[in-house]
């Protein structure tokens, strides 16, 4: 009954998020009036003018990449001089150290990326300054330049500038995405957060004597303004180590439902808005569609292996009367390892398919000590990622995976292909075919040789087939930009943090770039009128095909490997093996 | 002689008036070239431009090595009949993949080589600027030379008739037999096509193209495929294969790693044989066969292509443009109905109307001689000593005098007007309704009259081929706007266009329309086809995506054109459009086969090279295989057969049905790709069962 | 390149800066308990923890937590990080729960939330059938009738909106017993 009731909310809350905030987006990216456009006009203005952008005319996509990297590499660099020296900057009363220059690029590629890998531990390795003007701002650089790249993506893709080559204007496509969209939810989710229970405080550590008289240093600071900004931008780096686990940073399953529906409304929101800008809303709701079904698969796989438990807990030989993991009204039961009691199962399992499929990489419980087909759920989602997938690269992705799915259904009706009127020619098969060969080479590549040395393997905090779990997940999310771990992992480690930072460069900037240079390319060619003989693509039976292309593509790369992982650790967990 | 090979289930490609077709006899020899390059294709110099094929061939020499080294990539547990029973799997699946390519190839050259006997060595008398003759080979032959070619020569290359008439044999290029006229001035029959020959007189002509260039070869070049080039679309699907194969490259390559780390060390042979199950050799090994076979297609409809991509760009097209005559009509009108006027009867009328056309040998007088016979009007004759009065644009109207004084006549209104005025008489407002109520109907009124009395109208009437209709409604179904041109008035146009069902027409057209018309279609993003003949036809044919060229007409109109039809049957376009689709079709289905295959593979291989390390993967050998070693034959051996059993769906192409989009796509998905998914479980089982029999 | 490094400085001061800084103004105006930490204090004054973090309790008159990674250090955050099949976890897992068999005996079966580490270290709340099961230890302890220790526990049980079960939060039920210095 709560399963079925929190999910109602769930997919209501969903659709409400969807309409609303994609029809304001919609109307925003298209230089449209909205109720706030009084109020931010000004200050868009104002921040054009003093950093000296004299003109928003509409860029070619080279420029418009050009831009939106260069920007990110300064960011980068800027962030890369906070963390290293924050111990000469102020708001750091436990005088911490700066960062060694490894973590520090790891965790700079991370965070300029959206990825939010984080090899170091937030309470213990950051003063609040870094918090603040580091991480902080990366998470919004990150997420910001994610929309907008995904803005002028759509808008090639749609032709929203008629009769011109262009895709937008970068840097006011970052002022439109943070002014209208990001600050104003910014705002009101983080005075919420507070209001739950989040700190917001510029102290760093409090000491308390606990009730039994131990002496207990808790650590907290500007939780609020950093972890609204992690959901909402499917950032995903927690203020603490244990993320959006930590009482201090999910205090309760309201904040959790919260958390959960911000990291999916901005990507939701795309979905809706791509729809109306196409003038073919069906198309928006095929997508989401088939996004939510795979999204409530996963959900439902998840959650089905994990309310079991682990068999092996109910034969422990030594005890006599076994250990409860049955679901009953004074008890969630299930895989409790690793879970926070306030959250019980599909809350938590509602939190993990959202945070994998969205790229946030934010966790409400470890992922590491999930079950095999529990913790197989989270990769299989980052190795689609596109389940909505990560501010503005998830409906990306999904499109991209379109293009081969129009590229083979259009074939099949006899035409040769074509997406939303454009044909589908050697030039973009050729770039999706770089983006679609990417995600395996960063993920299958380095985690083989992770898997062959002993700077990989001695990082490994369990052993078998979940130990090559634990190496597949850590590139899996990189490669995805997500930023969750099997965190048993040690990713602070020389091998690690280089070899992850470059995967998660490579991930987020190739296949930008060459998704970008397929929308330059589609804006150049002439719109067809979709007729009879023109595949339509907003109906079911396409939305089952191209979901059936991204499985097939997906599932056909990363079966091996998934059954060397999750599956033969599946089977062992059956058989009582341990390792 | 109809080919079992050819007969092709599709619709449209039911034809029996069929040309150029190899021979029974061919065949053994198509079948001998294509044996023998199924070896010479093995050159890895060939078969690196298909990335899959290729490789296969890597995979196939590296087990070459095994079978003599089996140590030579590491310590391995397998026995050396299991590696040599992959090496030979895999030489098998290669030669398999290079039957397909060497047998549509030869199909093509099998029908190029009746055309090469003409070719080979004519001989041209050229006139040299003195005015004297040289005896030359063909092949010396430049544009702008003139030669003098006679009675029973053979044309030694394309040119401009400049001086004589003479009935020329075209049947080596069009397999028409009827001699055609060539004359110099007029726009058609003015052009001559090198290979052809002359049955009569002499002619002097301008040789127009340098050797190699002129159509015979072109047309020689295209049907044996030397000249041929990927189409884009093959292009771009080639890419993504390669980037498939890419991917399971990589797959395999880092399973090494992870069975290492799982303590169940892979054997290279293995290894090798699950790369080529999993990278799509299905469609990489029939993926030019499919190419090859659609353009083959075409030219058995007596169509040129000029490039496999007009055949590809011909299954997009959004509009067709047809003329009407000839087209969607019969070229000519013929007499329906007579309408006699009062006081005079249908039997009169007709008596006279066929009087005044006994003499006249066009078809419109043919047309209303025939339908007064069918009236009953019989015993039809004139009297001796008849003058017949032969159609002049002056006059406007045609017919017969008599000995005895009297003028029969039929003709446009006007012409018969001015004939009963000049002879003094009231012109009755009756006959003039009567024809301006056939006009209304669309039809085109001939007045008859005997001296000074009007009898009645004849109406002549466009006669729409039979069965365009439907084939308009199919064109309707498939998405293909369908659109008549015609220099006719308004209201004629219209109502042929209603009859035959096209979506929309031009009245009144002259050919600068026709390209003001493509443009419009063009700008709103539609594939545009056309027809056409004439040298003003040339632009408009050059502007549209698809432009099918008579062979009957200009060589201007021939060089603008993608395609030519040599029976200079304009309906054609219409089956084109069909080969077009059948080509895209037949390539997304057998990539969607191909890539639907790996799933049953999976399971077949993977379980088989884990289950000594890991006994519970039993648990996922669903298709209870047993040992390895038969799993990953089995699936080797069905990877290979079944490129042999889609060859003839390769070659024929799938089965095509004018349907919707969708309709299209959920038949062809159920088809190849659930087929795709299951068919692989059976067959691998079977195989499987097959080899434990054998004992292996 | 001046554009970039003039747009990062401006995005720098404006998000990195200003947003944090006037959430903490804003907080600390409108919601200085939580913004705070939601610090609770015992009768004397004195601040005894936060009421959103658990804390460790190992003596027999107290409610006992979840195991934790880390030993409740409420500085390092994170879980345990073990698989199902991983020999170390069953082996704590073994551990602990003859432990809690020796202290709150051996005849029904372990909630599983009393033997297996939370995700954050530092779970403030145990399960209704968990607390249930340490009743009997608590009241023999502090030497109370049993049932008016369950009927604290029941009055303690949360279940709030979006909660998959009741819960009960273990720092607020053992400030409980001993504020109530009836038991």
């Amino acid at each position: 009954m709560f399963e079925i009731t929190y999910l109602l909310f769930f997919l209501v809350a969903s659709l409400l998020i969807t309409v609303c905030l994609g029809g304001y987006m919609a109307k925003v990216f298209n230089y449209q009036p909205t109720l706030l456009t009084p109020i931010f006009e000004p200050i868009e203005k104002l921040s054009l003018y003093i950093t000296g952008i004299q003109s928003t005319g509409s860029q070619h996509w080279k420029q418009y990449a050009f831009d939106f990297l260069l920007f990110n590499l300064v960011c980068g660099f800027v962030t890369f001089l906070i963390l290293s020296f924050q111990h000469l900057l102020p708001l750091n009363p436990l005088h911490l150290a700066g960062m060694e220059p490894w973590q520090a690029f790891n965790t700079i590629c991370s965070f300029v990326t959206n990825t939010n890998w984080q090899s170091y531990s937030g309470e213990v390795a950051l003063s609040n300054f870094s918090q603040i003007a580091g991480i902080t701002f990366m998470m919004i650089v990150g997420a910001v330049s994610g929309l907008a790249v995904c803005v002028g993506f759509l808008r090639g893709l749609t032709n929203r500038h008629s009769g011109n080559s262009g895709l937008g204007h970068f840097y006011q496509d970052f002022l439109k995405s943070l002014l209208y969209v990001f600050l104003p939810l910014l705002l009101v989710g983080s005075l919420f957060f507070i209001s739950q229970g989040v700190p917001q405080t510029l102290q760093q550590q409090v000491s308390v004597t606990a009730l039994e008289g131990a002496p207990q240093n808790i650590a907290f600071g500007p939780v609020a303004s950093l972890l609204t900004i992690k959901q909402l931008g499917t950032n995903g780096g927690g203020f603490f180590n244990a993320n959006s686990a930590h009482p201090f940073e999910n205090p309760n399953p309201l904040t959790n439902f919260i958390e959960i529906l911000m990291e999916l409304a901005i990507p939701m929101g795309l979905v809706y808005m791509f729809g109306v800008w196409l003038k073919n809303r069906m198309q928006g709701w095929v997508i989401w569609g088939a996004m939510m079904a795979v999204f409530l698969s996963f959900l439902w796989m998840g959650n089905a292996f994990e309310q079991a438990g682990n068999p092996i807990l109910s034969h422990l030989p030594s005890i006599s009367v076994g250990i409860d993991q049955q679901s009953s009204s004074l008890q969630s039961g299930g895989n409790m390892e690793g879970k926070e009691v306030r959250f019980g199962v599909l809350p938590s399992m509602l939190f993990t398919v959202a945070t994998t499929g969205t790229s946030t990489g934010a966790v409400n419980n470890m992922h590491d000590s999930l079950t095999p087909i529990g913790g197989l759920v989270p990769l299989a989602d980052m190795m689609l990622n596109i389940i909505f997938g990560g501010v503005g690269v998830g409906l990306m992705g999904f499109l991209l995976y379109g293009i081969i799915a129009v590229f083979l259904t259009g074939l099949m009706v006899g035409r040769t292909p074509e997406i939303f009127g454009k044909k589908i020619e050697k030039p973009e098969i050729i770039l999706a075919s770089i983006a679609i060969l990417l995600h395996p080479l960063l993920i299958l590549v380095p985690t083989a040789i992770a898997t062959m040395n002993d700077f990989g393997l001695s990082s490994l905090n369990n052993l078998g087939p979940h130990g090559l779990s634990e190496i597949l997940y850590a590139y899996t999310s990189a490669a995805a930009n997500n930023g969750s771990a099997f965190a048993g992992l040690n990713a602070n480690t020389p091998w690690y943090n280089i070899s992850l930072g470059i995967v998660i460069l490579l991930g987020r900037y190739i296949s930008i770039i060459a998704l970008l240079a397929i929308a330059g390319s589609l804006l150049s060619k002439t719109k067809m009128e979709p007729g009879p003989g023109t595949l339509p693509t907003n109906t079911l039976l396409f939305g089952g095909v191209w979901l059936g292309v991204i499985l097939i593509v997906g599932a056909l790369t990363f079966v091996p490997v998934l059954v060397l992982g999750p599956l033969a650790d599946q089977l062992a967990m059956l058989n009582g093996t341990l390792f | 002689m109809q080919n079992p090979v050819e007969s092709i289930e599709s619709f449209t490609v039911q034809r029996n008036d069929r040309k150029h077709k190899p021979a029974m006899s061919n065949q053994s020899l198509i079948l001998q070239q294509a044996l023998t390059g199924m070896f010479t294709k093995l050159d890895p110099r060939l078969m690196i431009k298909n990335p899959v094929m290729f490789v296969v061939e890597i995979g196939f020499l590296l087990t070459l090595v095994m079978s003599f080294q089996p140590q030579i990539f590491g310590p391995t547990l397998v026995t050396q009949s299991y590696v040599v029973g992959v090496m030979v799997i895999l030489f098998v699946t290669l030669l398999f993949a290079n039957f397909a390519e060497a047998y549509a190839e030869g199909r093509g050259k099998a029908q190029a080589d009746s055309l090469k006997k003409t070719r080979s060595t004519t001989q041209a008398r050229l006139i040299l600027a003195d005015g004297t003759e040289k005896l030359v080979g063909a092949s010396d032959l430049r544009a702008g030379n003139i030669v003098r070619v006679t009675m029973g020569e053979i044309i030694p290359s394309d040119g401009e008739v400049m001086e004589g008439i003479a009935s020329a044999d075209e049947s080596a290029i069009t397999g028409e037999s009827a001699p055609v006229i060539k004359e110099p001035g007029t726009d058609m029959a003015s052009s001559v096509t090198g290979g052809t020959k002359v049955l009569s007189d002499y002619l002097l002509i301008k040789i127009t193209s340098n050797p190699g260039e002129s159509f015979l070869d072109k047309m020689v070049a295209l049907v044996e495929g030397a000249k041929r080039q990927k189409t884009p679309n093959e292009i771009a699907l080639t890419v993504l294969l390669a980037a498939l194969t890419l991917v399971f490259l990589m797959v395999c390559v880092t399973l090494v790693f992870y069975a290492g780390y799982s303590k169940s060390p892979l054997d290279t042979a293995t290894l090798i044989a699950l790369l080529v199950c999993l990278i799509p050799t299905t469609i990489g090994a029939l993926l030019s066969a499919i190419g090859i076979a659609g353009m083959d297609r075409v030219s058995r409809f007596n169509v040129i292509a000029m490039s496999g991509k007009a055949v590809e760009a011909s299954g997009d097209i959004g509009v067709l443009i047809l003329d009407k005559t000839g087209t969607i009509t019969l070229g000519n009108r013929l007499a329906s109905e007579f309408i006699p006027v009062a006081g005079k009867t249908v039997d009169q009328l007709a008596r006279m109307a066929a009087c005044s056309s006994l003499d006249d040998t066009t078809p419109e007088g043919k047309s209303i001689v025939e339908l007064a016979k069918r009236l009953g009007v019989t015993d039809l004759n004139n009297p001796a000593n008849t003058t017949s009065v032969e159609f002049s644009a002056e006059t406007r109207s045609s017919g017969v005098d008599w000995e005895d004084g009297t003028r029969v006549r039929k003709g446009a209104m006007d012409a018969i007007k001015r004939f009963i005025l000049d002879q003094g008489w009231q012109w009755s407002s009756e006959a003039q309704e009567l024809a301006e109520q056939v006009a209304r109907q669309g039809g085109t009124p001939l007045v008859v009259a005997c001296n000074t009395e009007v009898y009645g109208v004849i109406h002549l009437k466009d006669i729409i081929k039979p069965g365009m209709a439907e084939r308009f409604a199919q064109m309707r179904t498939m998405g293909i706007k369908t659109i008549m041109c015609t220099g006719d008035n308004p209201i004629t146009a219209e109502v042929i266009a209603r009859e035959a069902g096209v979506d929309d027409f031009v009245a009144e057209a002259k050919p600068e329309d026709k390209i003001a018309l493509i443009k419009k279609y063009q700008s709103q993003g539609l594939l545009v086809a056309m027809t056409g003949d004439g040298t003003n036809d040339a632009p408009a044919l050059a502007q549209a995506d698809v432009g099918l060229a008579m062979n009957s007409g200009t060589q201007a109109a021939k060089e603008a054109a993608n395609m030519i039809d040599l029976d200079s049957d304009p309906s054609k376009l219409i089956d084109v459009v069909s080969i077009g689709k059948q080509l895209l079709i037949t390539r997304g289905a057998l990539t969607t086969f191909s890539v639907a295959n790996d799933i049953a593979k999976y399971f077949a291989i993977i379980p088989a090279i884990f289950i000594v390390a890991i006994p519970a993967m039993k648990a996922f050998d669903i298709m209870g295989l047993g040992s390895a070693d038969n799993a990953i034959l089995s699936a080797l051996i069905f990877n290979a057969v079944i490129i042999p059993l889609l060859i003839p769906l390769a070659l024929k192409g799938v089965q095509f049905k004018p349907m919707s989009a969708n309709q299209l796509l959920t038949r062809n998905i159920l088809i190849y790709g659930l087929g795709g998914i299951i068919a692989p479980f059976i067959g691998i089982k079977a195989i499987s069962l097959a080899l434990n029999l054998f004992g292996l | 390149m001046f554009v970039a490094i003039r747009f990062t400085l401006l995005i720098l001061v404006s998000m990195g800066l200003l947003y944090p800084l006037a959430l903490t103004g804003l907080g600390q105006a409108f919601f200085p308990q939580q913004a705070n930490g939601s610090l609770i204090h015992n009768a004397t004054g004195q601040t005894i923890g936060s009421s959103l973090i658990g804390q460790a309790f190992t003596r027999p008159e107290y409610f006992h937590p979840r195991p934790a990674a880390n030993g409740y250090d409420a500085a390092n955050s994170g879980g345990s990080n073990l698989g199902p099949t991983s020999k170390k976890l069953i082996d704590r897992i073994t551990v602990d729960t003859s432990g809690y068999q020796q202290k709150n005996g051996a005849k029904q079966p372990i909630p599983v939330d009393a033997v297996t580490a939370s995700a954050s270290n530092l779970d403030p709340h145990i399960s209704v059938a968990n607390a249930l099961r340490q009743v009997p230890r608590v009241a023999h302890a502090r030497n109370v009738s049993p049932k008016r220790i369950k009927a604290l526990v029941l009055q303690l049980t949360e279940k709030p909106l979006f909660s998959e079960a009741p819960y009960l939060n273990v720092l607020t039920l053992n400030l409980a017993l001993e504020t109530k210095n009836s038991f």
